[in-house]
């Protein structure tokens, strides 16, 4: 009896010890998410049910008044449709040059490590300088890009200030950048791929062509819905390249969701009413990742490590 | 001797190869093509980059673009804001999450489940939602404009906790058993046996968290405001803002804010490679 006792008072003594050591250990971590993500959390959406200049004391609560404004403001919806607007062009077009650069470069090409160094390079890249350099080549008249259409006979318009067109080259230039990226992982994902199964079908007689479509692309069917997912959610928040590039215009025709949120906290400084673009904003993001975690699963998965 | 189809066969597998080759180097030349141009623009005069012709090489090499640049902005400065900022983030974000993704891989405690998805949950929180009243509080802590505002609020991250902990857990048990057994606590089981065990994790982890906070943007952006406070992509971008016009100058500075990290990659490439596929998904 006093035996078990003692037993279990040191065991308890010992699961408070770890404990309390696990809690230390945490403790870090959790000060930090505390102050910088649950409490700004919950912040912004009290901000988001008040009107509020940072400028006066006052903060009169507006209920829904910040959200009703805002879907009544042409702007943000103009934001809302660039945002669209972007994401479409840059989700098949990175997809289809990421794909594209995985598949070519994936077997019996010599020389694969520099291509794959090279096709890297824009993906280390700061964001900030692939904008700055890609608006100079986008110059109209001094730029690369219209030297070279020049060259070919093709008069090129002054791309960063025609409406348009400016979004055409902020679309471009993120394929530009990313598409290394995702090519990394398509790589990734047809090393998964066992050898064995194309070993098969040739020994049943499929050509290069029938294996691509009966074995390659159903097995990165996963992985691409995936990095679709990935490209959505990232063109959702997308800032850096438009603010450098273009910095929303011309007439706001390239201003997206970020955008316009940093324009009116930032610069209007109306911070009730940007807390609201901002808490729709996550709303979309948590609906997007909410529809990947229920139907297509994590990158390891996809992957299939 | 090989039959007709076969010489077909082997005919049309080479013309496939080559193919797949041009469209490569053609796909190579438009990745690499814009790095050349800006480190050949970096050093032309400016008369050889306003000409209506396209020239790739400059006609005369001026060297002096680059001395200019630290003449228009405190380039100096900004590049410590930066290298400082990156290095701090880092190692904290390490240090941590080494201690974080211990507890949760190695330790028993009430609430670990709990505590666990919650840290999990708030990879789903941009920072582009955080970063109003992140300012705010920044603001009533009176850090605006200090270098703390650009490192407190990233000394920990979620995805570096949930990254340790999976790669902890993979540590074989009766390692563990063997340090009690030697009656090793549990900081010197973490330092002295975990961490080298894992310091491949450490370096891939160390480089991306690097390599992220090297090219922050947003925020150093609104929670700077005087120029020498400024990091290295705001800076840069400030600088267009204001001296657009001097090209030569703007690609000399785009040159210098890239090359560490362009050197990094070439000495530990398959590290950013692993780096940058793992934890991607984080951005």
């Amino acid at each position: 009896m006093a035996r078990e006792e003692g037993a279990l008072g040191r065991y308890r003594w010992y699961r408070s010890r770890e404990s309390r050591i696990a809690y230390l250990f945490l403790l870090p971590a959790i000060v930090i998410f505390l102050l910088f993500t649950a409490f700004p959390f919950f912040h912004s959406l009290y901000l988001s049910f008040h009107k509020w200049s940072i400028l006066t004391p006052n903060k009169p609560f507006v209920g829904l008044g910040n959200y009703r404004a805002l879907f009544a403001n042409a702007d943000f919806w103009n934001a809302v449709k660039n945002t669209l607007v972007y994401t479409l062009g840059v989700i098949p077009g990175t997809t289809a040059c990421s794909l594209g650069i995985a598949l070519l470069l994936w077997k019996g090409i010599k020389g694969r490590n520099v291509l794959r160094t090279i096709y890297f390079l824009p993906v280390i890249t700061s964001l900030v300088v692939v904008a700055i350099v890609w608006s100079r080549i986008f110059d109209a008249q001094y730029g690369l890009m219209n030297q070279l259409l020049d060259l070919v006979g093709i008069h090129g318009p002054a791309w960063l200030y025609k409406p348009g067109w400016a979004m055409a080259a902020v679309i471009f230039t993120s394929i530009w950048k990313n598409a290394g990226f995702y090519a990394v992982i398509f790589l990734a994902g047809l090393h998964g791929i066992p050898d064995m199964y194309y070993e098969c079908a040739k020994l049943d007689g499929a050509n290069s062509i029938q294996q691509f479509f009966h074995i390659t692309m159903p097995l990165l069917r996963r992985l691409t819905a995936l990095v679709v997912v990935m490209l959505t959610l990232n063109s959702f928040k997308v800032f850096t390249l438009v603010d450098v590039m273009t910095g929303g215009g011309p007439m706001r025709s390239t201003e997206t969701w970020v955008n316009y949120l940093y324009r009116q906290g930032f610069q209007s400084l109306r911070m009730g009413y940007a807390s609201a673009v901002a808490w729709v904003l996550f709303f979309v993001i948590l609906l997007i990742t909410l529809f990947q975690m229920k139907y297509i699963g994590g990158k390891r998965d996809a992957i299939g490590q | 001797m090989p039959s007709v189809s076969d010489n077909a066969r082997v005919f049309r597998k080479s013309v496939g190869l080559t193919l797949r080759y041009v469209v490569l180097i053609i796909g190579a030349a438009i990745v690499a093509f814009p790095f050349l141009w800006m480190i050949f623009t970096s050093f032309k005069e400016p008369a050889d980059i306003f000409s209506r012709t396209f020239r790739l090489f400059p006609r005369e090499w001026n060297f002096s673009n680059y001395a200019s640049v630290f003449e228009f902005i405190p380039f100096a400065s900004m590049y410590l804001n930066s290298v400082i900022v990156a290095m701090v983030i880092t190692i904290s974000q390490l240090f941590t999450s080494a201690l974080a993704g211990y507890a949760f891989a190695r330790l028993k405690f009430p609430g670990r489940e709990v505590l666990f998805y919650a840290f999990l949950a708030t990879m789903m929180l941009p920072e582009q939602v955080r970063i109003i009243p992140s300012f705010l509080l920044l603001k009533q802590m009176h850090l605006i404009d200090t270098h703390w505002a650009l490192i407190l609020p990233w000394m920990a991250g979620p995805f570096a906790v949930f990254f340790m902990r999976q790669s902890f857990m993979d540590i074989p048990q009766s390692l563990f058993d063997a340090a009690r057994i030697d009656g090793a606590g549990n900081g010197r089981i973490l330092f002295r046996i975990v961490i080298p065990l894992t310091r491949n994790i450490f370096l891939t982890l160390g480089i991306f968290t690097f390599m992220w906070s090297w090219n922050m943007y947003l925020w150093p952006l609104v929670m700077t405001h005087s120029m020498s406070m400024r990091t290295l992509p705001v800076g840069l971008s400030m600088f267009q803002n204001q001296m657009g016009t001097n090209w030569a100058a703007l690609m000399a500075a785009s040159v210098m804010a890239i090359t560490p990290i362009v050197v990094a990659f070439f000495l530990a490439q398959r590290k950013f490679m692993e780096g940058i596929t793992l934890t991607g998904i984080k951005s």
